[in-house]
């Protein structure tokens, strides 16, 4: 099913939005490496949803103000940008720094909102338990460490990105060192206020996540007020990648339950 | 021209084939690999040699700072500078640089540099650089913010040498109540500011501002970036309507001298390759981590990388062809310098005569050479 790509904007600032399928509202938002295609995942999301994927300030042909300076600003942009598009009775969904900005954004106002599903979120910390240092590794190492089958780094590692893709995976890492450098992908107030989020939540966590520790997952759980954790095996830091199906068929189960 | 000795207080015991064994010498080099019995020693020879070149003429004495790295044992190059102050008389003291954006509260360096301008009653040379990509992962500062971090503390760490105290001081990233600087330098207005760097074009339009007009230092660089980082600076004093003089263009370059061209090959070259293979070996990710240079200025150095072939490992003879290391006969490394001389007109230069694993032994006659035989060439 082909995206429509649109572009929204608040407070001057203009950004990407692709959107596909009918139905109830879902916002995936993204991690670290942007929206680089459109997935499988959105497809099976798009059959019973509209969804809606943006690019953030700062990624891929968004717009990067220089005053959004941190993932609280981020959240509250995101908070005008819902407003003033008039979206409402939202399922929010999350990956890694998407999954950090998800929380950023329903510990201030989740009255948009009825769920969320958590991808391997960053944002809060396990203390003594460091996440992958993915700033240091090399290309490949960095593809490589985000999967526990090799066959989808091989296939990545396999090809050659074109000079404006570059320039858009140059983009995206200034961007994310600016959120999350330092700290390292947390935020230390965040864990604090996760009671906050009184909504039926999702966690998804691969058991082989060489980025966000697997043992961050149980304190998810217990921070949130209504949060089931699913632990996919065999799986990394893309559980929406590497098992598609799998993944798609708990968020079905899971917002079915929430909609009843 | 204004010469210094410079030393980067390499530990020379390193075990050179357990290092290659991990990613870099920097931040992830287990420090089980430093032996203090043999790192007191280091410090030891390493201060006598910055000490004898007083003695030898030179018009300054420098260190550095860099973090966890056997490249060089100077965290804090100002306990450097202090132990030096003690044991030298006339000469300049030159701390080139103290890394600005990694410290949360630049108050301390100035404090600290005008503690030494004093202790030194004004012999002291303040280097402000920004750290290089590595630090940036030791120190967990976010590159991102680097040159904003670095421009704040600069113009903070300035007012604070040089404003009546206590003031208060207002900005983005650091905001303090009270600026009130006890002692003050012993330098009128302030001790000299000189910036080392490897040469970013915003970081040499900065420096080359008439509100500055700081020395600029390239450090590490073949003739012809050195050249052209100079004509830089150059053009843009041209462009803020001035000339830059002889003492605003420096040079930081490996060098060593002995009798024949061969003999200086021979006894250097395997040094100054563990200097450029060994101890400065970092991966792309720990030298330009996101941020650190603008996007441009990172495009350029990931083509550059790419059209060298990245990787590769130098050799002395690479690094004498392209002039990135002056190695050979008086006639021979004066020629280098004097060449570079007539291209550029640089007035300041910041001889390494220790690098990489060179012994004691030759970094000494390496001096004494350098001293009787290039040196005098160089004065008037």
């Amino acid at each position: 099913m082909p995206a429509q790509l649109t572009e929204l904007k608040a407070r001057g600032v203009t950004i990407k939005l692709r959107r596909a399928g009918r139905g109830p509202t879902v916002l995936f938002l993204h991690g670290a490496g942007g929206v680089p295609q459109w997935l499988p995942f959105f497809d099976a999301l798009a059959d019973r949803y509209e969804l809606l994927v943006p690019e953030h300030p700062g990624f891929g042909g968004s717009d990067d103000p220089p005053w959004i300076t941190s993932m609280s600003d981020l959240a509250m942009f995101y908070l005008d940008l819902i407003e003033e598009a008039g979206f409402d009775r939202i399922h929010l969904i999350g990956n890694s720094l998407g999954g950090w900005l998800a929380a950023e954004i329903l510990i201030r106002d989740r009255s948009r909102f009825l769920s969320l599903v958590q991808l391997a979120p960053a944002g809060i910390r396990v203390k003594g338990v460091p996440c992958g240092d993915n700033f240091i590794w090399g290309p490949e190492e960095a593809v490589r460490n985000l999967y526990h089958d090799q066959a989808f780094a091989d296939r990545i590692l396999a090809l050659t990105p074109s000079e404006e893709q570059m320039d858009v995976m140059l983009r995206n890492r200034f961007t994310v060192a600016k959120l999350g450098w330092q700290p390292r992908w947390f935020n230390p107030d965040l864990e604090k206020w996760l009671h906050r989020i009184k909504l039926p939540t999702l966690v998804v966590w691969g058991d082989d996540d060489k980025i966000m520790p697997p043992a961050n997952a149980a304190l998810w759980q217990e921070r949130l007020p209504d949060a089931r954790l699913v632990m996919v095996e065999r799986c990394g830091h893309l559980p929406h990648v590497e098992h598609a199906a799998l993944v798609a068929r708990h968020v079905y189960e899971f917002l079915e339950g929430v909609r009843s | 021209m204004k010469l210094v000795s410079f030393h980067l207080m390499p530990y020379r015991p390193l075990d050179l084939d357990e290092a290659a064994k991990h990613r870099s010498a920097w931040v992830v080099l287990p420090n089980r690999l430093y032996d203090p019995i043999k790192g007191a020693e280091e410090y030891a020879r390493h201060i006598d040699a910055l000490v004898y070149a007083e003695e030898l003429g030179f018009d300054a004495i420098g260190v550095n700072e860099h973090h966890q790295t056997a490249y060089g044992l100077m965290p804090a190059p100002n306990l450097i500078a202090s132990a030096l102050i003690q044991r030298t008389k006339t000469v300049q003291i030159a701390i080139l640089g103290r890394a600005l954006p990694l410290v949360n509260n630049p108050i301390y360096i100035a404090e600290e540099f005008a503690m030494l301008d004093n202790l030194s009653k004004g012999r002291i040379i303040a280097g402000f650089v920004r750290g290089i990509g590595s630090e940036y992962h030791s120190s967990g500062t976010n590159p991102y913010f680097s040159h904003e971090r670095f421009h704040e503390a600069h113009d903070l760490i300035i007012r604070a040498w040089t404003e009546p105290g206590p003031f208060a001081f207002d900005g983005d990233h650091f905001s303090l109540q009270y600026v009130n600087l006890w002692p003050r330098p012993y330098q009128t207005p302030h001790p000299p500011v000189w910036i080392p760097s490897q040469g970013s074009s915003e970081t040499v339009a900065w420096a080359s501002d008439p509100k500055r007009k700081y020395p600029f230092l390239v450090t590490f660089s073949s003739a012809d970036l050195v050249a052209r980082y100079h004509d830089t600076y150059r053009e843009r004093a041209r462009q803020y309507g001035y000339e830059a003089a002889p003492e605003q263009l420096g040079w930081a370059c490996p060098i060593y001298v002995a009798e024949t061209d061969e003999r200086a090959v021979r006894e250097a070259g395997r040094a100054v390759e563990t200097l450029f293979n060994d101890f400065l070996r970092q991966s792309f990710e720990m030298l330009m981590p996101p941020g650190y240079t603008s996007m441009s200025s990172m495009k350029n150095f990931i083509n550059m990388r790419r059209a060298l072939g990245g990787g590769g490992k130098m050799t002395a003879a690479g690094l004498i062809d392209s002039g990135t290391a002056l190695i050979g006969s008086p006639k021979t490394v004066l020629a280098g310098i004097e060449r570079m001389r007539e291209r550029t007109g640089f007035g300041i230069l910041v001889a390494l005569l220790q690098f990489g694993i060179l012994s004691d032994e030759l970094t000494r006659r390496n001096m004494d050479l350098f001293a009787a035989e290039v040196m005098p060439h160089l004065r008037g």
